[in-house]
């Protein structure tokens, strides 16, 4: 059973299920980005250290740099998203993940915001 | 009922068909279909007759090609007609207002081309005997002694092809100095989060890692998040100024002093230099290393992929790492300096296997010697006028991204837009409909939805008046709920609204025989 999502002020999520974690970008993110054309995934094996580059996202508009919300090394990348990067668009927070990766140190999340306070960040982006 | 003087009628006579018809031919008027060229010709036409070779041997051994070659074969008319058909759905700085922020669409100056056709420039071959190109040579002596006199600077590498080649040029020679003194611990370099894409490239391509440095809320580079990131593996720091917001950054004298105080270099962007020429000199600032762009400060063509060119200056303390090939005045003739081990073996190498851009340097040298000091500064001057006339017209019915006066060009962000739902895509397609190239969108980042207009020196008020009025009437639109026009628009272009994304997702690169467009 895996928690419930963290989000980042760059507005990664990311959701703990044991040992592993899974990472993507919101939903508010990927609406920000418009059509997502092309996702870079992280090499399994790299070493993240929190607020690291992760992998880049490129949409019609621009192109973003994805950072690992907490320390930890990457496990594996959503080769889904290779052929369909639409994906990410159509459904941000569930298939659309980019990436899963070990999660180093678990206080790191604690300083992450829950969903109820990442709207509140959003909307004080509006 | 209004008559010529050959009795025949002049006004639309009863019958008169007002709304669009489908053409059976796809041509609207003047406005005609063409279809690619591989579509128009076959391989059997020609537009040339050429006798069959007589008594030829291959020399190949039998791996000569025996299937055709699959080119398109054309008459000579058809071939002339596909051309001027393609290029008169085009748009051009010869056409109209070409507002594209960041990339100086001025206008080129006939007298440049004049000038550049000269058969002694135009012909010259890079690998003549150079007691030959004597005057080629001194053209670009000359060229050289005028940008190293507007920006104040001891030394100017020609050869690097385009701006972000010269940044690899002015990186590498940061690069060389460093290695020079034994600092390979400086490996970090400073860069502004709203530089442009080329720079923490160009960085990373010279073997440093890149490190962002936050900007202000009016636009700037956050001079105490600066002072934070400073320390000993600093290796420089990479600034545009003017930078890619428009703005003049201040505090450019005090970000020279803090890096060289920890032992770094600066490099400066010069993209934006034709905000400065005539009235700021970079050497003056602190700049160890900057590139021009000729093709945007000094009005040689650019924009359809042609030659561009980055001459880069270089300060005292890097000139002696200059790239090879450079031109040497000795008592009485232009010597090319060929080797490293010619310039006393600190130059870092070649860059490229000739000395330049030959038709872009006769070209800058034209409109440098054509318009004078003087003439230069004004036309610093009316870029930076040009662009806050634009700014200061729209302020009241566009969102200005920064408050104050811009330099050479004026930045929108979409909050004016915000629930409208007109997007900046949306306005920039409008705009395509109303005869304009729309400015540069989207860029800089760090605005939301940004439009960025550099209408350049090039423009009249007139002119400039009548492309306001077009902007103030999209925005009232936009504002006064009129999203469908927006969301269909371009409605008059040659092509509708393309799928970008589709373009981008599942590109289509190479034309394959059977896959005609068929619309």
């Amino acid at each position: 059973m895996s928690t419930a999502a963290k989000y980042t002020e760059d507005h990664e999520w990311i959701k703990v299920d044991g040992d592993t974690a899974t990472v993507g970008i919101s939903p508010y993110a990927a609406g920000q980005l418009g059509d997502v054309v092309y996702v870079e995934l992280p090499e399994e094996g790299k070493e993240l250290a929190k607020g690291d580059e992760a992998c880049v996202v490129e949409s019609v508009k621009a192109a973003s740099e994805v950072y690992a919300p907490v320390s930890g090394t990457v496990t594996s990348g959503n080769e889904a998203l290779e052929d369909a990067p639409e994906t990410v668009n159509a459904d941000a927070s569930g298939e659309g993940w980019f990436f899963k990766m070990t999660v180093a140190d678990a206080s790191e999340l604690d300083e992450l915001m829950d969903e109820a306070a990442y709207k509140t960040y959003c909307d004080g982006l509006e | 009922m209004a008559l010529n003087n050959m009795g025949r009628p002049t006004t639309p006579q009863e019958g008169t068909v007002t709304s669009t018809i489908e053409t059976v031919s796809g041509n609207k008027a003047l406005a005609q279909r063409e279809l690619l060229i591989f579509e128009v010709g076959t391989p059997r036409r020609t537009g040339v007759d050429l006798p069959e070779p007589k008594g030829s041997k291959s020399r190949l051994g039998g791996l000569e090609r025996t299937a055709e070659i699959g080119l398109p074969g054309l008459s000579e008319p058809e071939t002339m007609r596909h051309y001027v058909r393609l290029s008169q759905k085009n748009y051009a700085i010869d056409l109209g207002v070409y507002p594209l922020g960041s990339c100086t669409m001025k206008h080129n100056p006939r007298l440049n081309e004049k000038v550049a056709r000269l058969p002694g420039f135009a012909d010259v071959h890079p690998l003549q005997p150079q007691e030959t190109v004597q005057g080629a040579l001194e053209l670009i002596d000359e060229l050289a002694h005028w940008i190293c006199t507007l920006t104040g600077m001891p030394a100017v590498a020609m050869s690097p092809k385009a701006g972000a080649h010269g940044e690899l040029c002015g990186m590498m020679a940061i690069r060389a100095a460093l290695d020079a003194k034994g600092a390979d611990h400086k490996r970090r370099v400073l860069v502004p989060e709203s530089a442009h894409g080329t720079n923490p490239a160009t960085a990373v391509q010279c073997g440093f890692t890149v490190d962002e440095i936050p900007a202000t809320d009016d636009g700037r580079v956050d001079l105490e998040a600066m002072k934070a990131k400073l320390g000993d593996d600093v290796a420089g720091i990479m600034l545009t100024n003017p930078n890619t917001c428009g703005l003049f950054e201040r505090d450019i004298v005090e970000i020279a002093e803090l890096i060289h105080g920890v032992g770094g270099y600066f490099y400066c962007d010069g993209a934006n230099f034709n905000a400065l020429v005539g009235r700021v000199r970079p050497g003056d600032l602190g700049i160890d290393a900057m590139h021009l762009n000729l093709h945007k400060t000094f009005s040689t063509p650019h924009g359809g992929g042609g030659p561009g060119s980055g001459p880069t200056v270089l300060s005292e303390a890097l000139a002696a790492y200059a790239p090879v090939p450079f031109v040497q005045k000795n008592d009485d003739a232009f010597e090319l300096v060929e080797t490293v081990e010619a310039t006393g073996g600190d130059s870092f190498g070649r860059m490229c296997a000739f000395h330049g851009q030959m038709g872009m340097f006769t070209r800058a040298l034209s409109y440098m010697l054509s318009h004078g000091s003087d003439g230069l500064k004004q036309a610093t001057e009316d870029a930076v006028l040009n662009a806050n006339y634009v700014q200061a017209s729209l302020s009241d019915v566009m969102t200005v991204a920064f408050p104050g006066t811009c330099m050479h060009e004026a930045l929108f962000d979409d909050r004016f837009l915000k629930d409208t739902g007109v997007e900046t895509l949306d306005f920039a397609k409008a705009m395509i409909d109303e005869g304009y190239h729309p400015m540069t969108m989207y860029f800089p980042l760090v605005v939301h939805g940004a439009m960025l207009i550099e209408p350049t020196e090039s423009e009249s008020k007139a002119e400039l008046d009548r492309f306001i009025a077009v902007m103030r009437s999209l925005a009232e639109r936009a504002t006064g709920g009129d999203v469908d026009s927006f969301k269909a628009a371009p409605i008059y272009a040659p092509m509708r609204r393309l799928d970008e994304t589709q373009a981008a997702r599942k590109p289509v690169l190479r034309w394959t025989p059977g896959e005609a467009a068929n619309d």
